[in-house]
C-alpha cells in the first residue's frame, strides 16, 4: 500500500465527488454526511503517512512516478518530503474541519457547495505533492475554480467583487509564474535536448545569475500573490470578508501556504543564485517586515471583525517569509511551522467568527461586548484561539515565532528587532478585539439570548487545540521532520553553510546528521 | 524521597489544580461565571426570525442555561469596586464547593512541602545545585554564531535548583499558600470562586516555571505566562470597563518589555551558543569575554535588552504605568502577583544573570540609576494618592526600584534579601488592605475610612507592624534589607553618594506615605458612612490567621541577614548571604568586592537612616493627626506640583498621546486609508483601466473595426441600390426588359 497511499490521499476526495455527484440532490441530510464522511476519511488516510514517514532520510518518500503526456515530457511524479507531510496533515485536517462547520451555515445549493469543497481538496493535496511543474501548474490553477464559486455563489453581500478580485489577481501571477516555468523548460531543452517538467531534472540547470533573477521576480509574483506578501495582499481581507466561514477557514488555513510552500520547492532550490542575490534577499526581507507591521497596524483599526483577522493573517504570513528569506536552517523551518501553526490559530479564529455569525449575522465588532457573560464556552475557546495566535509560550505559535526570529537575527539582528515589533502589535489587536466583543457589560440586548456553542462546534475546535498545544509544549517531532529537508534547501542555496567550525565548549548536543552530510 | 530529582513536579502540582478548576470547576461549583452584566436599559431581543439558517441542530441545548441565575438579581449596579460583597445575595452554595478550598490551596501546600524537601536535601549537599533535563524541548536546527561557529539552537524543558531558585520557590509557594487560604475567605462571595481559583493555580504553575527552568527561554515561557494570568486576574471582575482596560494594558506593556527580553536572548545566544544558565556562566567566566568598561560591547547590549524585560514585568520606569492599574483584580491577586512574586520576576533574572551584569558595568550603572529613579518616582506619586490600594501600588513600584537599585551596585543578595522581606511585609499590607475594604463593604477611599483601629483589632495590629517593618524601623524585617542596600549603595565600588542620597530621601517619603495611609485608616475621628458602618465587621479567621503568620514573617525574615556590623550575632543571623553567596560569585570564586570603610561611618549611616524613617512617621502623624489642616495648605501652596503627582506625573497621558493614539491608533488608521486608497487603490486602478481600455477597445470595435466592415458593406449597398430598382419582380417587367433588350442588341446590327 504504501508505494500508492499518496495517490490514494489525493483521490480519496475526487472519488468522494464522483459518488456525491450521483446522490439524490434534494436530500441535503445526506450530502451532508456523505461529505463529511469522505472528509474525515480523507484526514482518517492521511494519518499513516505520520507514522511510515521517516524522518531524516534524504529525499522525497512514498515517491509514485508515471509518464503522463510523454510529448511534452509532462509526468505524474508525486512525492514528500517532511515539509509536504506537515502541509498534507494539516490540509487534510483543515479540509475535514471545514467540511464539518458548513452543516448549517450552507443551506441552498448544498451538493454543489460539498462538491467544490471536496474538488478543491484534491487541488490543495496535488499542490504540495507535485514533483512535476505541469502536474503542479494543474493543480495550483485546478484550486483557482472551486474557491471562486464558493466565495462568488455562497458569499457575502459583495461576493461577486471579491471572488473576481480573488480569482483574476491570483490568475495575473499564475500566467506570469507559468512563463517562468516555460523558460526554465526551454533552457533545459537547449542545455540537455529533451523536454521535461521534472523538477528534479530542471535542478541540473546551470543557469546564469540574469536569467535566474528574471525567472525569480516571474515566480515571485506568482508566490507573493498567493501568500500574500505585501503590496500584493488587497485580495485577501475582500475575498475573506465576503467568503463562508468555511471558505475562510480553508483560504487562511491551506491556501496561503501554496505561495510559501512554493518559494521552498520552487524559487529557492531552483534558483539558487537569484536567491542569494543580496539585493533581492534585502527587498524580500523588507517586504516581508513591512506586511508583519502594516499588517498588524492595519489589523488594530479594523471595525470588521473578520477583516481584523484577515489582515492579522498577512502580518502573520509576512513571519513566514522573513524566515524563508533569512536562507538559514531555523528561519526556513521556524517558517514551515509558523505555516502550520498559522494555519490552526487562524483556522480556529475564523471559525470563531463563523459561529458568532451564524447567531447574528453581522460582523461588526460594535454589535458585540460582553458575550463572555452569555457565551462562556465560547469565550474560553475564543480566548485560547487568540492566545495561540498572539504566540503565548506553550502553545503553538510562540515555538514558530521565536524559530523564526533565531533565524531572522542570524540574518539581520535589525529585521529581528523590526520583526519583534510585530509580536508586540499583535497581542494589542487580538486582545482589544477580545475585549470589545466579549469583555465589558452586555450592551446589545440582542446578545443576551445567544445560545452558548453546541457539541459539533465545540468539537471543531478540539483537535486544533490539542494540537496547538502539542506543538508548543513537545515541538521536537516537527523539528526532527524538517531537519532534513530544511538542510537540503539550505546545502542547496549556501553550499558551504554547515562545514563552519563546531562550537563544542559546553554545549551539550551538537547537530549529528545536519552537519554530517 | 530524592525530591532533588522530582523538583520538575513542584510545578506541577498546582497545574493540576488549575486544570481541575478550569475543566470541572464547574461542576463543584455551579453559579454563573459571572452576574450577567447588562448596561442600564438593555432588553434583551429574541431574534428567531432567521429560521431558514437552521439552528435546528444545536438549538435550545444550552440556551438560556448560563444566564438563570443572573436574572434573578438587581445585576444593573455597578458594583464600583473590586468586591462585590453582597451577602443578601445568598448565592446557594453548592456542598461540593470545599473541594476547591481542599484542592487548590492543597496543590501549593504540596508543592511548598515538596520544595522545602528539596531545599533541605539540597543543604546538605557539597555542590549546591541540582538539574533534571527532562527532554528536549526546542530542537532547533544549527545555526552560524556571531564569531562564526556552528551551533545548535537547542533548548531543553529542565529544571535547576541552585540557592537562587530556592528563595524563589519557597517565598512562592509559602506566600502563595498563604494568599490561597487567604482568598478562600476574601472570595467566598464571588462569582467564578473556580475561576479565580483555577486562575491563581495557573499562575503558581507559571511562577515557578520561571523560578525554577534552566535556560532562558523556558524561563520566558513563566514569564510569559504569568503576564497571561495577571492578565486574566486583573480582568477578573471583566464586568467592569476598567478592569478589562487595566489587564490589557498590563499585558501590552509588559510585551513591549518581553520584546526586549527576546532580542536580549537572541544576541546571547548568537554570541555564546547557548541559552542554559551552566553553560552561559560557564562561558561567561571562562575569560573569553572580559568586562566591559571601555564602550558598549555587545554583553553591554545583551544586558541592557535583558534589563529592559525586566522594566516591564518588574514595572521600572518607563514602564511601570500597568502596575496601580492592575489594581482593578481582586486583593488577593494583587498581594500574591503584584507585590509578593511576579513583579520580582526582573530582579530574579537579573540575579540570574549576574555573570553577565558583572561583565557589562555599564548596564549596572543603568540599571542603579533606573532602579533609584523608579523609587524616588512612585515615592512621590504615593504621598498623594487617596484610594488605599493605590498607595500599596506605588509602594511596590518604589520597593522594587531598591531592589534594582541593588541589583545595580553589583550587591545581588541584598536585592533577593530585600525581594524576600518584600513579600513578606507588602503581601501582609496587601492583605491588610483587603480586610479593610471587606470591612468598608468594598470602599477603598481613605478619605471616607479613620478611627477603624477598634472596629477591626487583629487587622490593625498586623498591618500597624507591615508598616513599620517597610519604613525601616529596626528589629522587622525592611529595616535589615532596605538599610543593608542603603549601605552597599554607598559602600560599593559601582554605588554613589548621590544614589545613596535619593535611596535615604525615598526612605523618608515611604515611612511618611505609609503612615499616612495608616493614620488616615486607622486613627482619628471616623469618616465612615453610615451604611459602611453598619456592615463592618472584622475578617472571618482564614483571613485574620493568615494575616498573623504574614506579621510573624515580616518580623522574623530579616534576622536571616543581620547586618555585619551587629558582631554579637553570629553566622546563623547571616544564613542569606552565605546561601547565596556561591551563586553571585564570579568565575574566580571571590564575592563581590566591597570597598572598605570604617565601622564608625557605617553605624553613623545606619543611624541616619534610622532617624529618616522614624523622622517620616512623625511627621505623617504631625501631618495627619495633631494639624489635619496641614496637608491642604500644602496643596493649596503648591497647585500645580500637587496635580502633577496626583495625575502621576502625566506619563499615562504622555503614553496615551504617543504611542496608543499616536502611533498604534494614528498609524493603524493612517495605513488603513493608505492600504483601501493606494495599495487596493492600485488594484482597482488596474481593473478600472482595464474596464476603461475595454470600453474604449469596444468603442473601436464597435466604430472603427466594424465600421470598416459596415462602410464596405454600406458602400455595396448604395452601389447596388439603381440595380435594385429595375428588380421589381414581376415577370412582365423582366419580359419587357428581355425585348428591349433583344431590339436594341438588333438595332445595333441592324444599323451597323
Amino acid at each position: 500500500m504504501d508505494q500508492h497511499l499518496l495517490s490514494i490521499i489525493l483521490l480519496t476526495p475526487l472519488a468522494g465527488l464522483a459518488v456525491l455527484l450521483f446522490l439524490p440532490g434534494k436530500n441535503k441530510d445526506l450530502i451532508r454526511i456523505w461529505a463529511n464522511l469522505v472528509g474525515f476519511g480523507g484526514f482518517l488516510i492521511s494519518l499513516p503517512l505520520v507514522s511510515r514517514f521517516q524522518a531524516g532520510k534524504p529525499g522525497y518518500q512514498f515517491e509514485e512516478s508515471v509518464d503522463w503526456i510523454p510529448a511534452l515530457g509532462a509526468h505524474y511524479h508525486i512525492g514528500m518530503d517532511g515539509i509536504s507531510l506537515l502541509l498534507i496533515m494539516l490540509t487534510t485536517l483543515m479540509g475535514s474541519i471545514a467540511i464539518l462547520c458548513s452543516w448549517n451555515a450552507i443551506q441552498e445549493r448544498v451538493k454543489e457547495y460539498y462538491a467544490m469543497f471536496l474538488l478543491l481538496q484534491v487541488g490543495m493535496i496535488g499542490v504540495f505533492l507535485s514533483l512535476d511543474f505541469f502536474l503542479f501548474y494543474v493543480f495550483w490553477e485546478l484550486v483557482l475554480v472551486p474557491m471562486y464559486f464558493i466565495i462568488g455563489v455562497w458569499g457575502g453581500p459583495r461576493k461577486l467583487y471579491a471572488a473576481i478580485k480573488f480569482f483574476l489577481y491570483t490568475l495575473a501571477g499564475s500566467v506570469l509564474m507559468l512563463l517562468g516555468i516555460l523558460t526554465l523548460y526551454f533552457q533545459h531543452h537547449q542545455q540537455f535536448g529533451f523536454y521535461t517538467f521534472e523538477i528534479a531534472e530542471l535542478m541540473k540547470l546551470n543557469l546564469p545569475l540574469g536569467l535566474q533573477q528574471w525567472v525569480f521576480w516571474a515566480f515571485f509574483i506568482g508566490f507573493a500573490i498567493k501568500v500574500p506578501m505585501f503590496p500584493f495582499h488587497t485580495w485577501l481581507p475582500d475575498a475573506h470578508v465576503e467568503a463562508p466561514t468555511a471558505g475562510s477557514v480553508i483560504l487562511a488555513a491551506v491556501l496561503l501556504k501554496m505561495g510559501t510552500y512554493g518559494f521552498l520547492r520552487f524559487s529557492l532550490p531552483l534558483l539558487p543564485k537569484a536567491s542569494m542575490d543580496q539585493k533581492i534577499v534585502q527587498i524580500l526581507a523588507i517586504l516581508s517586515i513591512i506586511g508583519i507591521i502594516y499588517g498588524a497596524l492595519v489589523s488594530l483599526m479594523q471595525a470588521d471583525w473578520k477583516k481584523l483577522i484577515a489582515y492579522s493573517s498577512v502580518s502573520h504570513l509576512g513571519f513566514c517569509t522573513l524566515g524563508i528569506f533569512s536562507m538559514n536552517p531555523n528561519g526556513i523551518a521556524g517558517s514551515v511551522l509558523q505555516q502550520i501553526n498559522h494555519g490552526i490559530s487562524t483556522g480556529m479564529l475564523f471559525l470563531v467568527i463563523g459561529i458568532i455569525y451564524e447567531r447574528r449575522h453581522t460582523r461588526a465588532i460594535s454589535e458585540y461586548g460582553g458575550l463572555a457573560h452569555v457565551m462562556p464556552k465560547f469565550a474560553i475557546i475564543f480566548a485560547i484561539a487568540m492566545l495561540s495566535s498572539a504566540g503565548l509560550p506553550l502553545l503553538n505559535g510562540f515555538v514558530g515565532e521565536f524559530t523564526i526570529l533565531q533565524g531572522a537575527f542570524e540574518a539581520n539582528p535589525i529585521w529581528a528587532a523590526f520583526a519583534v515589533t510585530g509580536v508586540i502589535l499583535g497581542a494589542a489587536y487580538l486582545l482589544w478585539l477580545y475585549q470589545r466583543t466579549m469583555l465589558g457589560q452586555v450592551t446589545n440586548g440582542k446578545n443576551l439570548t445567544l445560545h452558548d456553542m453546541s457539541a459539533r462546534e465545540v468539537a471543531l475546535f478540539v483537535p486544533l487545540i490539542a494540537w496547538s498545544i502539542w506543538i508548543g509544549v513537545y515541538p521536537k517531532p516537527y523539528f526532527d521532520v524538517l531537519r532534513q529537508p530544511v538542510s537540503e534547501i539550505v546545502q542547496r542555496v549556501r553550499p558551504g553553510y554547515y562545514s563552519g567550525p563546531v562550537q563544542n565548549a559546553s554545549i551539550p548536543t551538537v547537530p549529528s546528521n545536519g552537519g554530517a552530510r | 524521597m530524592n525530591f532533588l530529582e522530582l523538583i520538575w513536579l513542584i510545578p506541577l502540582f498546582p497545574l493540576a489544580g488549575a486544570a481541575l478548576m478550569l475543566f470541572f470547576g464547574k461542576t463543584l461549583d455551579p453559579q454563573p461565571v459571572s452576574e450577567v452584566a447588562i448596561a442600564p436599559g438593555v432588553e434583551p431581543i429574541y431574534e428567531h426570525g432567521h429560521a431558514h439558517h437552521g439552528h435546528g441542530h444545536d438549538h435550545g441545548h444550552d440556551h438560556g442555561h448560563d444566564h438563570e441565575h443572573g436574572h434573578g438579581h438587581d445585576h444593573g449596579h455597578d458594583h464600583g469596586h473590586d468586591h462585590g460583597h453582597d451577602h443578601e445575595h445568598g448565592h446557594a452554595h453548592s456542598p461540593l464547593k470545599f473541594l476547591i478550598n481542599l484542592i487548590c490551596p492543597g496543590m501549593i501546600l504540596l508543592s511548598f512541602l515538596f520544595s522545602a524537601g528539596a531545599v533541605w536535601q539540597l543543604t546538605q549537599k557539597a555542590h549546591r545545585t541540582a538539574e533534571v533535563i527532562q527532554f528536549t524541548w526546542l530542537a532547533g536546527l544549527p545555526f552560524h554564531m556571531s564569531n562564526g561557529q556552528l551551533a545548535t539552537f537547542h533548548i531543553d524543558w529542565g529544571f535547576l535548583l541552585d540557592p537562587l531558585s530556592s528563595v524563589m520557590i519557597l517565598v512562592i509557594t509559602g506566600i502563595g499558600f498563604l494568599i490561597h487560604v487567604y482568598s478562600t475567605g476574601y472570595m467566598a462571595h464571588d462569582n467564578g470562586y473556580y475561576r479565580f481559583f483555577g486562575y491563581l493555580n495557573l499562575f503558581v504553575f507559571f511562577m515557578l516555571m520561571l523560578v525554577l527552568a534552566n535556560n532562558y527561554a523556558l524561563l520566558f515561557v513563566g514569564w510569559e505566562g504569568v503576564g497571561l494570568c495577571s492578565y486574566l486576574l486583573i480582568g477578573f471582575y471583566f464586568h467592569k470597563r476598567s478592569a478589562g482596560d487595566a489587564g490589557k494594558k498590563a499585558f501590552i506593556v509588559n510585551r513591549v518589555g518581553d520584546a526586549g527580553f527576546v532580542m536580549g536572548m537572541l544576541l546571547l545566544m548568537s554570541t555564546v551558543g547557548s541559552l542554559r544558565f551552566t553553560d552561559v556562566n560557564a562561558v561567561l567566566h571562562s575569560g573569553a569575554f572580559t568586562p566591559e568598561v571601555a564602550g558598549v560591547g555587545t554583553l553591554t547590549i545583551i544586558s541592557l535588552c535583558l534589563f529592559f524585560g525586566a522594566t516591564g514585568k518588574s514595572a521600572q520606569f518607563p514602564l511601570f504605568v500597568w502596575l496601580p492599574d492592575a489594581m482593578e483584580g481582586p486583593t488577593p491577586v494583587s498581594a500574591l502577583i503584584h507585590a509578593a512574586t511576579m513583579v520580582t520576576a526582573g530582579v530574579y533574572m537579573i540575579a540570574r544573570s549576574s555573570a553577565l551584569f558583572e561583565l557589562a558595568p555599564i548596564t549596572g550603572h543603568v540599571v542603579a540609576i533606573v532602579g533609584a529613579f523608579t523609587a524616588i518616582l512612585a515615592a512621590s506619586i504615593a504621598l498623594v494618592q487617596t484610594d488605599i490600594k493605590r498607595v500599596l501600588a506605588y509602594s511596590t513600584v518604589s520597593q522594587l526600584g531598591y531592589m534594582f537599585l541593588a541589583l545595580g551596585v553589583g550587591a545581588y543578595w541584598v536585592a533577593v534579601f530585600h525581594l524576600m522581606t518584600h513579600a513578606f511585609f507588602k503581601a501582609l499590607l496587601f492583605l491588610g488592605s483587603g480586610s479593610v475594604i471587606h470591612a468598608m463593604s468594598g470602599e477603598q477611599d481613605m478619605r471616607k475610612m479613620g478611627g477603624l483601629k477598634d472596629k477591626i483589632p487583629v487587622t490593625f495590629r498586623t498591618m500597624w507592624i507591615g508598616s513599620v517593618a517597610i519604613a525601616g524601623i529596626p528589629g522587622l524585617a525592611g529595616f535589615f534589607s532596605k538599610d543593608e542596600i542603603l549601605w552597599q549603595t554607598f559602600s560599593s565600588e559601582k554605588g554613589s553618594t548621590i544614589l545613596w542620597a535619593v535611596g535615604l530621601t525615598t526612605a523618608a517619603m515611604t515611612a511618611f506615605y505609609m503612615w499616612r495611609m495608616m493614620y488616615l485608616t486607622f486613627y482619628g475621628k471616623s469618616r465612615v458612612s453610615a451604611e459602611a458602618a453598619a456592615h463592618m465587621h472584622e475578617s472571618p479567621v482564614s483571613m485574620t490567621g493568615v494575616l498573623s503568620v504574614l506579621a510573624c514573617g515580616s518580623v522574623l525574615a530579616g534576622w536571616l541577614g543581620v547586618p555585619k556590623l551587629w558582631s554579637i550575632f553570629g553566622e546563623g543571623f547571616r544564613t542569606f548571604e552565605n546561601w547565596l553567596l556561591p551563586v553571585f560569585a564570579s568565575g574566580a570564586g571571590e564575592a563581590v568586592k566591597e570597598v572598605e570603610h570604617s565601622a564608625g561611618l557605617e553605624w553613623t549611616l545606619m543611624f541616619t537612616s534610622i532617624a529618616v524613617a522614624a523622622g517620616g512617621i512623625l511627621v505623617a502623624r504631625y501631618f495627619y493627626i495633631s494639624r489635619p489642616d496641614i496637608p491642604e495648605s500644602i496643596a493649596a501652596a503648591v497647585p500645580g506640583l500637587y496635580r502633577t503627582l496626583v495625575k502621576k506625573w502625566y506619563l499615562d497621558e504622555i503614553y496615551e498621546y504617543l504611542f496608543v493614539d499616536g502611533l498604534c491608533k494614528g498609524g493603524g488608521n493612517v495605513l488603513g486609508a493608505f492600504d483601501r486608497n493606494v495599495v487596493d487603490g492600485g488594484v482597482n486602478g488596474a481593473g478600472w483601466l482595464t474596464r476603461f481600455m475595454a470600453t474604449l477597445s469596444a468603442w473601436w470595435d464597435t466604430w472603427v473595426v466594424d465600421g470598416t466592415v459596415r462602410l464596405i458593406s454600406f458602400v455595396v449597398k448604395m452601389a447596388s441600390y439603381p440595380v435594385c430598382i429595375l428588380q421589381t419582380g414581376r415577370v412582365q417587367a423582366y419580359a419587357f426588359f428581355v425585348v428591349i433588350g433583344v431590339l436594341v442588341f438588333f438595332g445595333y446590327y441592324v444599323v451597323r
